[in-house]
């Protein structure tokens, strides 16, 4: 298992290092960042100059390229070269942006998995129930709804909600725009309702995402393994069925799900941008779409590349949990 | 598969049997007891209708303003209108056709993308094979929504952007998103096709002479058709929403031309006050999405050769 991991690891390094060149060119595509600035308004030679210095982009593309991929291996990620605005670490910037998604995304992920798996376990246990063609269609529909739309319709809901809990007297309750700068203040009661109030929308909303593909998942695994034989035999020497379902069933009806919960990361990411950008969190997400309107060239390439690291990572924990779970694999 | 020579054998003894189908038959059967599939199609035959003959027959175009601003909707306008008093009818008209455009264009570019590597690596196998999936992996590695953004950003302008577009830009969004949704569709193909290539109706088309190239397009993929047309259906819901985000955060589709994502995106802060302005765009990208998904089911239950019955 060990020297598997390690071989997995020596090999993602190339693909890592060919996937940062591709996202390097494809940035290089979003053309000239300086271009727009030039033009905003009348610049001295000296100031453009300066400028393109500093941005590195007077160095020809593949020795930009080299420098970056040098820094980025030894923790410096570049500024921002948008002279204006100050110039900002990256990796400060993008860091601080990771730690708002994760936040957001870790729960709302445990909590569409455990929704998920509920939801597809009983929908097969009871197939063809009203349970399960209302979970059916349910997921049918939340898988044809772009998440905005969610995030949008629980914000629009949210609002006469808050003024209602004004009108008999109490705070606005569940936040529509991020979390309050300062952190969470009070006594621990007020700083758990706080907390609940900010995470609220934007979870539901990833939750939504993310359910419903668990449960096909999951309903799907479990109608297979509940059709073989070793079930059924299970059923014959007269097992309750709770302890055919629980015991017997499901622990191999997992197995598919665990697959999908850690390739499944890459949807996810572009959910969280969205609905970052929806709630107005300042996250990773918000973070890019502002990096690529502005043409900022190495924020864009902090945010994708470490994304691109987080989805490599999260398909090696899949593929070792994928042979813990199931023994007919072995890893080599 | 149909087997003409029973019937043949069958008619010579007299006994009478039911008429061979072809498979395409059998499908078709299938997929026409499938309720919710025929209803899928129903509204996606409808969709598609209404965006082709829509705008030529209504009485407004969606380039239309001060009809009057922010009107409920009403005879006149059914679904309201909004802040520059343009009518949302034309403008969803119009919108549900670029929608349905893009994600058509690009689901064709998925498929075709995914298709031909596919093949290509499951036929070689060898370094193409090694190439082509490694380069799979690799646009699988970043997220398609973020590749798509970046890719969008390079075509268009910030001026563009920012004085609300230029060019007609709806083909430039469907091409970048065909080209960033094909590894799906390529891997389950090369998986195949790696199968198929061992079969004995392979070596029998070779042996009489069959180049790589009709023994590939003759012969393999054919075999392939049922998983690729679902994929295809996949890959247009997939496109509809994909599109509309892009176009939420500004960097999908841009005046001239128009989106339903567009629409909902420029609405959204409309959405307490003017309801119909988000929900009547809101509507309909979701009634394409489902149609196309329940069109895609009914086709994966149709081609299941296991399956006996049809579930209601």
């Amino acid at each position: 298992m060990f020297r598997y991991i390690v071989r997995r690891i020596l090999i993602t390094i190339p693909l890592l290092l060919v996937g940062s060149f591709l996202v390097f060119a494809l940035v290089q595509g979003m053309g000239d960042p300086l271009g727009e600035w030039k033009l905003q308004k009348p610049r001295t030679p000296d100031e453009i100059a300066l400028a393109y210095e500093r941005s590195g982009y007077n160095d020809p593309f593949l020795e930009r390229y080299v420098n970056w991929v040098g820094g980025f291996v030894q923790g410096d990620w570049g500024t921002t070269v948008i002279p204006g605005s100050g110039s900002k670490d990256v990796q400060n910037e993008v860091l601080n942006g990771l730690w708002v998604t994760f936040r957001l995304v870790i729960g709302a992920e445990i909590l569409a998995l455990l929704i998920g798996m509920a939801v597809g376990v009983i929908g097969a246990v009871r197939q063809y129930s009203i349970f399960d063609y209302s979970a059916t269609s349910v997921a049918f529909v939340l898988f044809s709804m772009p998440v905005f739309c969610t995030g949008l319709m629980l914000k629009s809901a949210a609002i006469p909600f808050n003024n209602f809990l004004e009108s008999i007297g109490m705070n606005r309750w569940i936040t529509t725009a991020g979390p309050p700068p300062g952190g969470f203040s009070g006594s621990l009661g007020n700083q758990i309702t706080q907390y609940i109030g900010t995470f609220m929308l934007p979870t539901i909303a990833l939750v939504a995402l993310q359910f419903a593909l668990y449960s096909r998942f999951q309903r799907a695994s479990m109608l297979d393994v509940l059709g073989q034989d070793y079930v059924r035999t299970a059923q014959a020497k007269g097992l309750s069925q709770g302890r055919v379902v629980f015991r017997h069933a499901f622990r191999n009806g997992l197995i598919p799900v665990v697959t999908v919960f850690a390739v499944n990361f890459g949807q996810l990411v572009g959910g969280a941008v969205i609905t970052e950008t929806v709630f107005n969190w300042s996250g990773m997400g918000k973070l890019l779409i502002r990096s690529i309107y502005e043409k900022e060239p190495y924020m864009v390439l902090g945010v994708v590349m470490l994304t691109a690291i987080g989805i490599v990572i999260s398909n090696l924990i899949a593929d070792i949990l994928y042979a813990r779970l199931d023994p007919r694999i072995r890893l080599g | 598969m149909a087997d003409t020579t029973t019937t043949t054998t069958a008619a010579a003894s007299g006994i009478e049997i039911a008429k061979p189908r072809k498979q395409w038959q059998v499908v078709l059967r299938r997929f026409f007891r499938h309720k919710a599939a025929i209803a899928g199609l129903i509204i996606f035959a409808l969709l598609v209708l209404v965006a082709i003959f829509g705008p030529m027959l209504w009485k407004y175009a969606a380039s239309d303003l001060n009809l009057g601003r922010y009107k409920s909707p009403s005879a006149d306008h059914p679904f309201g209108t909004g802040q520059i008093g343009d009518d949302l009818f034309a403008k969803v008209l119009s919108g549900t056709g670029f929608s349905m455009q893009i994600a058509i264009v690009a689901a064709l570019v998925n498929t075709i993308v995914g298709v031909v590597l596919g093949a290509i690596a499951g036929y070689y196998r060898g370094w193409v094979d090694s190439a082509v999936s490694r380069l799979t992996d690799l646009v699988l590695m970043i997220p398609t929504f973020l590749i798509a953004a970046v890719l969008s950003r390079s075509t268009f302008s910030t001026a563009e952007i920012a004085s609300g577009g230029g060019s007609s830009n709806w083909l430039q969004v469907a091409i970048i998103l065909g080209f960033t949704n094909w590894m799906i569709v390529a891997r389950t193909v090369r998986g195949m096709v790696l199968s198929l290539r061992e079969k004995e109706f392979v070596e029998a088309a070779k042996a009489l002479g069959g180049g790589p190239g009709r023994v590939i397009f003759k012969h393999i993929l054919p075999n392939t058709m049922d998983v690729v047309i679902v994929n295809a259906t996949i890959c247009v819901a997939q496109a509809v929403l994909l599109e509309s985000a892009l176009s939420f955060v500004g960097l999908g589709v841009q005046y001239p031309d128009t989106s339903l994502g567009l629409l909902i995106s420029e609405n959204q802060n409309e959405l307490l006050v003017h309801p119909w302005l988000f929900y009547f765009p809101f509507i309909f990208i979701v009634l394409i999405s489902l149609s196309v998904n329940f069109i895609g089911d009914g086709l994966r239950d149709a081609f299941d050769p296991r399956q006996k019955r049809v579930r209601a």
